[in-house]
């Protein structure tokens, strides 16, 4: 069974700029999988080269064992990073407009109860908020009843409550069997979400893998943060990485009780000290030095 | 294809339909030009105009000591039945002829040939010159004018309408969402022309119907053909708009662009004053424009009765230039910004 999704070999430059460097990844079927990666990584670009919206310099894209053609416009649905919609338009004569451009057609009444979108119907596009608009981005991805749906960092800009709603949503649409393209700068997004990630920087990917196997692939150990007002004594001897922003010490260890003994005589106190496993912004900091919002 | 287009020109209709601000501005600043410059012009024009009818282009004043009359202005008239039909409808005071044996032709009703003629008479000591009288009512500035008001108004309609729709589209990304689906270039180019012909078409129809019965205009040809006339130049304006707008992601250039391309128009296709006596090459230069086309079609039906037959050449230019401006348009169109 050939992947969903196959990117081979993709390059994009720009004049003095080399956006994408031989990017290559497959998707499977069913799966949501993560392009990962902070502002300018290329994520975008990336994605565009796949979606037939940006001209790659070079590369090759597959769509179920095929080179991408006509079929790959009626069966994908894209929701970008940003997308202005027409204005004086309500909701539901949006959502018609976008599924009359296509031979493919969902249920509609059931992506608009999907979506949350039952009470805006007769709403006009310019007066949703964020999380609105957003579900109905996702909504117009959905109109044609995708089997590929591109989502470019969805929740960039939404508050924690409509992020979390936004998750429950694209969690439904991945259990119909859809396959899910997300690209974001969230790492909670990303290991809440996606069965596997490719993490991206300077336009490479730098690993990728399913978020557990990437995090057991780099680490056996646990972090301890503490305050880096809390820090009287040298900590030469200690392994840490002060991350100066957040105002912390971060001590990366394999054997806890051997570091706590030996911090106990650096700090004015273990009150604030806390220990916690590894994340995929860790994996990120120590594959790159790079933060990943930066 | 015909649902795709169907799809785009609905929503566009429903978004202009709805902006009420532009659908009353698009209304009210033709009627509000036409009172004005029916205020303004309901006088007869100020100077005295006299052809003459000769070959050459430019008039000789020592052919006859009328032509160094002052306060008068001379036009050389080629045509000797396009200079009975300005004395008809009090376009020209006066048509005179110096050529063995001299003549010239006055409407009988016409105030400004009487002195006109009063004028030629007083240098005429020899008194050969033989008097022809023509008779029709006038055409009033406001007739003249009236096709060009409309015209005009359908030209900034069609080129910002669309032209910075186009490139407002473009720039907040929303032409790259359609990009992503299955519409094509062509699907949406026709989508665009057809939505705003059929606004633009019932906008001019009722400002129209609204002056000429409250002027009571003049109306010499055919309803028909001057619908089609304002069909088939409302489609090469809306394709020159998208042709500006066609690569354009900048709403300052646009508007640029697109006042580049309407300045030129209203000063040279003859909007406000007949291009009859400028120079050559101002007349060569406004055959470029189509605004030139649409006015000398609907002039001719509207004033001279003129036929479909009669201004075919005119609409043949028109629908050339659509088509050319049409295929470049979307040949070269782009969907998104940067």
């Amino acid at each position: 069974m050939p992947a969903a999704l196959e990117a081979r070999h993709l390059i994009k430059t720009y004049p003095k700029v080399l956006a994408v460097d031989d990017v290559s990844f497959a998707v499977e079927e069913g799966i949501c999988f993560g392009l990962l990666g902070p502002n300018g990584a290329g994520k975008t670009t990336t994605v565009e080269i796949i979606e037939g919206v940006t001209p790659a310099s070079a590369g090759e894209v597959y769509y179920f064992g095929k080179p991408v053609g006509s079929s790959f416009r009626e069966e994908a649905g894209i929701q970008f990073q940003n997308t202005a919609l027409q204005d004086h338009i309500t909701v539901l004569e949006t959502l018609q407009m976008f599924q009359a451009l296509y031979d493919r057609r969902a249920d509609l009444e059931r992506i608009i109860d999907e979506c949350s979108l039952r009470e805006l119907l007769n709403r006009d596009n310019r007066k949703l908020s964020g999380g609105q608009r957003q579900r109905l981005l996702l909504a117009v991805a959905l109109v044609n009843k995708p089997r590929l749906v591109f989502l470019d960092e969805p929740t960039t800009g939404l508050d924690p409550q409509a992020r979390r709603n936004f998750w429950d949503l694209v969690n439904r649409i991945r259990r119909d069997g859809t396959t899910i393209v997300l690209t974001t700068h969230y790492m909670d997004e990303a290991q809440i979400l996606c069965d596997e990630i490719a993490i991206m920087d300077a336009g490479k990917i730098i690993t990728q893998g399913s978020p557990t196997e990437l995090l057991h692939r780099q680490y056996s150990n646990a972090i301890m943060e503490l305050p880096l007002s809390d820090i009287s004594g040298d900590l030469s001897t200690i392994k840490h990485r002060v991350l100066d922003t957040q105002g912390l010490v971060e001590i990366a260890t394999d054997d806890v009780n051997a570091s706590l003994q030996a911090l106990r005589a650096q700090v004015t106190g273990l009150n604030r000290l806390r220990i916690r496993q590894p994340n995929l912004e860790d994996l990120f900091l120590d594959l790159t030095g790079h933060s990943l919002r930066a | 294809m015909i649902k795709r287009i169907y799809a785009i020109f609905r929503a566009r209709n429903l978004e202009f339909l709805r902006d009420r601000g532009t659908l009353t501005w698009n209304i009210v600043l033709p009627v509000a030009l036409m009172l004005g410059l029916s205020f303004i012009f309901s006088g007869d024009r100020p100077e005295y105009t006299v052809g003459v009818l000769q070959q050459a282009a430019e008039i000789d004043e020592s052919v006859h000591p009328f032509l160094r009359t002052r306060y008068i202005e001379f036009v050389a008239v080629h045509d000797k039945a396009a200079g009975f039909r300005k004395i008809e409808r009090h376009q020209l005071d006066l048509l005179v002829s110096f050529e063995a044996p001299p003549e010239y032709w006055i409407n009988p009703d016409s105030s400004k040939g009487y002195f006109a003629e009063l004028a030629l008479l007083q240098t005429d000591t020899d008194g050969r010159i033989v008097k022809s009288p023509i008779e029709g009512d006038a055409v009033r500035y406001v007739d003249w004018v009236l096709p060009g008001i409309l015209a005009m108004n359908m030209m900034f309609s069609c080129l910002f309408g669309v032209g910075y729709v186009v490139v407002r589209y473009r720039k907040n990304g929303f032409l790259k969402r359609l990009r992503a689906t299955p519409l094509r270039a062509i699907e949406f180019v026709i989508a665009q022309v057809a939505s705003r012909l059929i606004l633009i078409l019932v906008i001019t129809i009722f400002v129209y119907a609204g002056t000429a019965w409250f002027l009571d205009t003049r109306m010499d040809g055919s309803y028909l053909a001057l619908l089609v006339v304002a069909l088939l130049g409302c489609i090469t304006l809306i394709s020159l708009g998208l042709l500006v707008a066609a690569r354009v992601t900048s709403e300052e250039l646009a508007g640029g662009l697109l006042n580049l391309a309407t300045w030129p128009m209203m000063m040279l296709s003859g909007v406000w004053y007949s291009l009859e006596s400028a120079n050559e090459w101002v007349r060569q230069v406004a055959n470029v424009f189509p605004l030139t086309h649409i006015l000398n079609a609907a002039r001719s039906i509207m004033l001279d009765g003129s036929t479909l037959a009669e201004v075919l050449p005119e609409l043949l230019i028109l629908a050339s230039m659509s088509v050319v401006f049409l295929s470049i348009a979307a040949s070269v169109f782009r969907w998104r910004s940067g």
